[in-house]
């Protein structure tokens, strides 16, 4: 019996979007999708700082912007969303704060009316800031026992230096000293309509959506006090860090290099290129060293974008007595895919792959919500699904092959290796550079 | 506020069809978007692994990717990708589940490829070992590496439960997995993924009439053969409180499950949804009585959470299911204080009742986060094969919202009433990590 053949594609129906950057400067997008009736929102404010103590006071802000404002307690806003069939949080990077809400769209007005509330006059209550500074601290210490996390953090300095995109969770003595007086002022300072994104995804006709963002939030008011922010520095390749976790059963390995940017015409190839890698189940990595190897649950390899920059990372855990075999492979694979062409059979895979993955990204309310948000804060609209989808289509295979080259080279990476020192330090000298 | 009587429910046309072979198709067709979800669900999990074998659902749950009848090994990730498509499995206390989402133009194609499994996976010596060792990885990155991995799910049941089928550890025991061999597999496979064992749901862009011929051309042909007896795996509720302490090597803080058996989740559904919405007036959100109670205003815990279901899906599981309530916490003296002050929330619902418009606002907020998740192609594919499979009722993905509203105040305050401190179990997590 034969696999049987694709049947012809059926194209999706385009984007219905308006528009419109509200006198305020806030910058609405609204989109009808058909589906279930809930609308999905999110408003994406910039929170890039260079200041020394911001990290720990955007963390602390995002976990008490939602406990109190002028008509309510914590309790009571978080009531007043649920009776809504509602659900509001907030969330933070670098880069932007966002908050994200979903409701049932029937009560879409009265949602974003609580988001008004919210950015025009949160209180920051003394109690509950002191309340939630002790549970990041407490979070803060759970996600640092974390494998993972450690290492994650040791490959973003290595990355990024001093500039706060190294600076992903805050230091616990950082957030203690936190004051509400602090965060009143960085909401002053940040929380503002000006260059901020809204998108809302709804079952509703976009227009009237817009409308009643234009209703609810049009009379917010005021331009963000905007921080001064350094360039990313280069990344340029250097020897593994070795961080001693004693007992580890697992060696976290993390590598990092710099990529392109969404908007960049190499992106496309380089997209493919990267998920011929390690950017999918299919890639080499995984049947290199899962398949056939057993090294690992998974290895995943993947193009981040920021503001600033975008970079190329790879993470695995493999079992301690594997560690220095999973690095060998991992050179052996990028090396491979940097100096030898890849196959038509890998790049037609790769591209159908690319090609449902986007349609899959925006399939749902959720999905299209977030991913829009994402693309407009890059400077890029919703037209950009499209170009990109006729782009993956597009790229040849020499185009892949070049963007392996110039990117996949394991002389360019960095890398960080998290796991027990004295059963993994020695086999890993034999083939690697270790700081 | 919205007003109960008028919450929207999902309205999607569902479709059934059963094959001679006894396998039983449900089909939800909706042409909104070019993309189709295909689950098959089989009706063994972890509590039917025979003694000596814990973890081996999962393990074969893993073999049953590695080739079939007409598929070498890796071809089966390959043409699900290399479509656009995107696919897993999962292994669950009752069921096991294997599916993709692709574009609506590989229908044909992801119907051969889980039919293909149906009929004879290809389970050699060489895949069992290779799987044997990713599965261990697994369970290093997800346990044995991770603070807090697999807390409560492999700690609680076997407090809360007695019997084999019910305790014993689903990830499996790395000697258990050890010994599995090639001939244990083929009789799991024989006794259990019998198509008359199995529910196959399509959800998506197709032709009802169509899809029942594809699926007819491919699933007709296998083999019928008998569906094994499922036991009464039901164990009674307890009647003296159980406590148990397990240390975690990486874990900064402490952290406790509370257990309680609940009623059989098929055959009393009425009291199921009751016990749903109880879980959600306890720690959904700030507004919640556990939140508010020993988040916000005793400090006892740094964040906890009332659930159903050993992995938190109250739809999940026959009978016997847990409700659980977790919780990390600063103080490792606290775990006295913190019992007390659980019950006192319990006891306060069982004697007062709920506060007016608490019901509601819950319940709006849990049937739209209901139609939030089934917005996904995929998800409400998945759901519509776990209702009809575990319910015996696919209609129940439209028919929960009007259910939900059946529920009273007096139901949810007599589930209340239920949780008794002499009915639970209790498993401390002393945190052997460094803070």
């Amino acid at each position: 019996m034969t696999v049987p053949a694709l049947t012809k594609a059926r194209k999706p129906k385009k984007l219905n979007t308006v528009e419109e950057t509200l006198s305020n400067g806030l910058r609405v997008l609204a989109v009808g999708k058909p589906g279930v009736p809930m609308a999905e929102v999110r408003l994406r404010l910039p929170f890039l700082s260079a200041k020394a103590a911001h990290a720990a006071r955007a963390a602390v802000l995002s976990d008490s912007i939602l406990t109190g404002s002028h008509s309510h307690d914590r309790a009571g806003l978080a009531a007043a969303v649920q009776a809504l069939g509602g659900d509001l949080n907030v969330s933070i990077d670098a880069d932007r704060l966002v908050l994200s809400a979903n409701v049932l769209s029937a009560n879409v007005t009265a949602l974003l009316g609580l988001i008004y509330e919210v950015v025009t006059s949160a209180t920051y209550p003394d109690a509950e800031v002191a309340t939630e500074r002790d549970r990041l601290v407490e979070n803060l210490s759970i996600a640092r026992s974390r494998s993972q996390v450690v290492a994650n953090e040791a490959l973003g300095r290595l990355m990024f230096g001093a500039h706060p995109y190294a600076l992903d969770l805050p230091q616990p003595e950082d957030v203690r000293s936190v004051t509400p007086a602090q965060l009143r002022r960085l909401h002053a300072e940040l929380i503002q309509p000006d260059g901020a994104i809204l998108v809302v995804v709804s079952d509703l006709p976009p227009a009237r959506a817009r409308d009643r963002v234009a209703a609810a939030l049009g009379e917010w008011q005021g331009r963000p006090t905007r921080p001064r922010v350094p360039k990313l520095p280069p990344i340029v390749g250097a020897p593994f860090e070795l961080i001693d976790r004693p007992g580890s059963v697992q060696t976290s390995i993390r590598m990092g290099a710099s990529a392109l940017r969404r908007d960049d015409p190499g992106y496309a190839a380089l997209q493919l290129a990267n998920a011929i890698f390690g950017g999918y189940f299919s890639s080499r990595w995984t049947e290199n060293i899962r398949e056939d190897k057993g090294y690992t649950y998974g290895p995943h390899s993947r193009i981040e974008h920021h503001a600033l920059g975008s970079t190329l990372t790879l993470d695995v855990d493999v079992a301690s007595e594997v560690t220095a075999p999973a690095v060998l492979e991992t050179y052996y694979e990028l090396g491979r895919i940097a100096l030898l062409p890849v196959t038509d059979k890998e790049v037609e895979s790769v591209r159908q792959y690319s090609i449902g993955s986007l349609a899959l990204s925006i399939a749902t309310q959720a999905g299209l919500a977030s991913t829009l948000t994402a693309l407009i804060a890059s400077g890029l609209g919703p037209e950009w699904i499209t170009e990109h989808t006729a782009r993956l289509a597009a790229v040849s295979l020499e185009d892949v092959s070049a963007a392996a080259a110039q990117f996949l080279t394991p002389t360019r990476f960095l890398g960080v290796l998290v796991g027990d020192e004295a059963s993994i330090r020695e086999p890993l000298s034999a083939i690697v550079a270790l700081t | 506020m919205p007003r109960t009587a008028k919450l929207p429910a999902p309205s999607f046309e569902i479709v059934h069809h059963t094959l001679a072979n006894g396998l039983r198709v449900v089909l939800l067709p909706d042409r909104s978007a070019p993309v189709v979800g295909i689950a098959v669900l089989y009706d063994v999990g972890i509590r039917s692994e025979p003694e000596g074998r814990t973890g081996f659902a999962h393990l074969f749950e893993h073999l049953m990717f590695q080739g079939s009848a007409n598929l070498e090994k890796l071809e089966h990730f390959r043409y699900v990708q290399s479509s656009g498509g995107v696919f897993n499995g999962s292994t669950h206390f009752d069921y096991t589940n294997y599916f993709e989402v692709l574009p609506s133009n590989a229908l044909e194609r992801g119907l051969f490829l889980e039919a293909d499994r149906m009929r004879s996976p290809r389970i050699t010596e060489e895949n069992l070992a290779n799987q044997l060792a990713v599965v261990k990885e697994e369970i290093r990155v997800n346990v044995m590496n991770r603070p807090y991995g697999g807390f409560p799910w492999l700690e609680l049941p076997p407090v809360l439960f007695d019997t084999f089928a019910n305790s014993h550890n689903g990830y499996g025991g790395f000697s258990d997995l050890e010994s599995a061999t090639v001939a244990d597999a083929s009789d799991f496979f024989a006794k259990y993924y019998a198509p008359a064992n199995a529910v196959l749901a399509v959800g998506g862009d197709f032709v009802v009439a169509d899809a029942i011929e594809l699926i007819e051309k491919h699933f007709g042909g296998i083999e019928a053969r008998q569906a094994p007896h499922r036991p009464d795996f039901g164990e009674p509720p307890l009647s003296a409180e159980r406590r148990a302490q397990t240390t975690d090597a990486h874990a900064p803080l402490p952290a406790v499950a509370i257990g309680y058996r609940v009623p059989d989740p098929p055959k009393e559904l009425a009291k199921h949804l009751a016990n749903v919405l109880l879980v959600e007036i306890l720690s959904e959100g700030d507004a919640s009585r556990l939140q508010r109670a020993l988040v916000h205003r005793d400090h006892l815990v740094t964040d906890v959470s009332a659930y159903i279901g050993e992995f938190g899906d109250p739809f999940d599981e026959r009978d016997p299911t847990a409700l659980t309530i977790t919780a990390h916490y600063p103080d490792p003296e606290s775990l006295e204080s913190i019992l007390v002050a659980v019950d006192a929330v319990l006891a306060d619902i069982a004697r007062d009742g709920l506060a007016p418009g608490e019901l509601d606002r819950v319940r709006t907020r849990l049937v739209s986060s209901l139609l939030r998740q089934v917005d996904a192609v995929l998800q409400r594919t998945l759901a519509a094969a776990k209702f009809e499979l575990i319910f015996d009722r696919a209609e129940l993905l439209n028919e929960l919202p009007g259910l939900l509203v059946e529920v009273s105040d007096a139901d949810v305050v007599s589930a209340a009433a239920a949780l008794k401190p002499d009915r639970r179990a209790v498993v401390e997590l002393v945190a052997g990590g460094a803070r």
